[in-house]
């Protein structure tokens, strides 16, 4: 194992992070403080509670998986286009380092950096509303899950990306509304039931459910399956990515 | 039993088969090339290829310069020897390493310094050297790195962002970055492309440098000039081939030879038996007759050879010489 090489990445990486610390990582808050303010508390407060919780806390789940969903995917894949885009590639590809080594550099970073953000959020969200943590591990262990499994989604979008057009239309297209649309702000209970049906089909429901579950003891799907859908995600990304070092794709001649 | 690399374990094995080894086994050992290319072919998927079976043997401790136009395949070679480029068929070793199956070992071995500049914008010098270090599996050597950043006269901008460097300071780096893992062999893709004079002497001294600590160099270049004073054997790639490989010595006395070309009056059907002895060549549809020398010898044997010209009743329009140089020698092969 080249263990330098993956510290090498890991911390240009994070560099990179704290370079920008503004964009990075004070962008996320003051985003999520102006839903708070909006959604929390002047229209939070003539909503009903859902499944017994007031709804300022309610959507605080759904939140923190909003923007660590956005910020691991445009992380990882940013951080590996970049490369890329300027040539500085060259590097990386001719140098002894495996796929698993380089995966295990650039999604770290990418995952640390929004598990972080995720972390933050919660932190600000706590000085807005009450918020109680049923099963903190597995909270936990939900975040980490999504940070890891969606940077490697950005790491394949970075990688297939031919320009900066490629490479924020998946975000932009499908992922922000599949977010939206994943109950962040709603139980799913609330829509038409064609539309719940519909909703089943939409993995960032499995996601913020599980989630939730977590922070509130409730859960729109089953627990089990949620993880079962990020794991099997996750495992995807890992098969995806796998395939591109293998036969070089997008990254040799 | 502990090898360092594949080459040595086979060398240790046919010395342990045959317990008293002729001199000349342990002659091929020290003599094994330190890469070794091997029918190296790359084709796209539009049928265009870029390389047509290249074989090439390359000692320890050599310069080597490979000249070729623009497109002539010498990038793509460099490049597929660092793992940039999937090769089609062929095979290289380094140090008996296979390119593809032991690629740790190999890539470890090899620096590479691409032809374009290409750095990370925001990153300080001495940051990419760390960097650099790290990819390659090599711990973080604070010593090492300062007195490469010296070596290569960055000390002084060694907190400055690449992006804040000039074009000849950030090619020093690019250098830097190569080396920074302490390579045996060094590729260098147009090293002194677009660089002024002065720097491009600096290149050189640099590479000097690098032969006497016996770094292994291969170099691409345009400028025949740039291979006669740093190399030490030149190749001349075109069309993805290898149409020449020479010490540069050999190709120094063929430059010193010149040809002396003689027109006569009326053309010859064949070269007279008086002036047999002599190793012409009837050019022009029998009216010029060409006669190699080197110009460098004491006798040349052009006085001999006018005179017999002139005994066998040869009639000259006129005589002229010309001295072949690396450059015609180069110009000869692209052209064919």
């Amino acid at each position: 194992m080249n263990f330098h090489a993956m510290k090498a990445i890991y911390v240009f990486e994070m560099a990179r992070t704290f370079r920008t610390i503004v964009q990075s990582i004070v962008s996320p808050v003051i985003s999520t403080c102006l839903y708070f303010v909006v959604f929390g508390t002047a229209i939070g407060s003539r909503i009903e509670q859902v499944d017994g919780v007031a709804y300022g806390s309610f959507i605080v789940p759904g939140l923190i998986m909003l923007s660590v969903l956005m910020q691991s995917l445009t992380n990882a894949a940013f951080g590996i286009y970049f490369p890329k885009f300027m040539g500085t590639m060259y590097e990386l590809m001719s140098a002894p380092v495996s796929p698993f080594e380089a995966v295990i550099g650039y999604v770290g970073a990418a995952a640390t950096k929004s598990l972080m953000i995720g972390l933050i959020i919660l932190g600000t969200a706590h000085l807005f509303v009450p918020i109680q943590i049923l099963h903190p591990v597995w909270m936990i262990s939900f975040l980490i899950l999504t940070c890891v499994s969606f940077a490697m989604f950005g790491f394949i979008i970075g990688i297939w990306a031919k320009n900066f057009e490629q490479l924020n239309l998946i975000p932009m297209l499908i992922i922000t509304p599949l977010v939206f649309l994943g109950g962040s702000f709603y139980s799913i209970d609330m829509l038409p039931p064609v539309w719940q049906k519909i909703s089943l089909f939409n993995p960032v429901v499995y996601l913020v459910s599980g989630f939730r579950w977590s922070f509130f003891g409730s859960a729109d799907v089953a627990v089990a399956v949620s993880l079962g859908a990020v794991g099997g995600f996750m495992l995807l990304c890992l098969g995806v990515i796998w395939w591109i070092f293998k036969t070089g794709y997008r990254l040799k001649a | 039993m502990a090898f360092k690399n594949a080459a040595e374990q086979r060398s240790v094995c046919t010395i342990l088969a045959d317990p008293f080894p002729a001199p000349s086994a342990f002659l091929e050992r020290s003599m094994a090339p330190i890469l070794s290319i091997r029918n190296l072919r790359k084709s796209y998927d539009d049928g265009a290829e870029a390389l047509k079976g290249i074989s090439l043997d390359i000692e320890e401790g050599e310069v080597i310069a490979l000249l070729g136009p623009n497109g002539a395949g010498k990038t793509t070679l460099i490049s597929t020897i660092c793992g940039l480029v999937r090769p089609t068929a062929g095979s290289v070793t380094v140090k008996g390493f296979d390119i593809i199956d032991d690629y740790r070992e190999v890539r470890a071995l090899i620096g590479l310094v691409p032809q374009e500049i290409m750095l990370e914008s925001f990153q300080k010098v001495k940051d990419a050297f760390h960097h650099s270090r790290g990819l390659f599996n090599k711990p973080r050597d604070q010593a090492r790195v300062d007195s490469l950043l010296k070596k290569l006269s960055l000390w002084d901008k060694r907190d400055s962002q690449n992006m804040t460097l000039s074009g000849g300071m950030r090619r020093r780096v690019m250098i830097g970055k190569a080396l920074s893992h302490e390579p045996r062999i060094l590729f260098l893709d147009e090293p002194t492309a677009g660089v002024d004079v002065e720097l491009r002497k600096e290149m050189w001294d640099i590479v000097s440098e690098l032969k006497n600590d016996g770094v292994t160099i291969i170099l691409t270049t345009h400028y025949i000039e740039e291979a006669e004073a740093i190399a030490e054997r030149v190749g001349v790639i075109n069309g993805g081939e290898l149409l020449l490989m020479e010490d540069k010595d050999t190709l120094m006395r063929k430059m010193g030879s010149k040809t002396l070309r003689i027109d006569l009056q009326e053309s010859i059907e064949a070269i007279p038996a008086a002036l047999a002895e002599y190793e012409l060549t009837l050019e022009g549809g029998g009216e010029t007759l060409l006669y190699t020398y080197d110009s460098t010898e004491e006798r040349t044997g052009i006085t001999r050879l006018l005179a017999s010209v002139n005994t066998s009743g040869l009639r000259i329009r006129d005589v002229q010489t010309s001295q072949s140089s690396l450059e015609d020698i180069f110009v000869n092969l692209v052209r064919d």
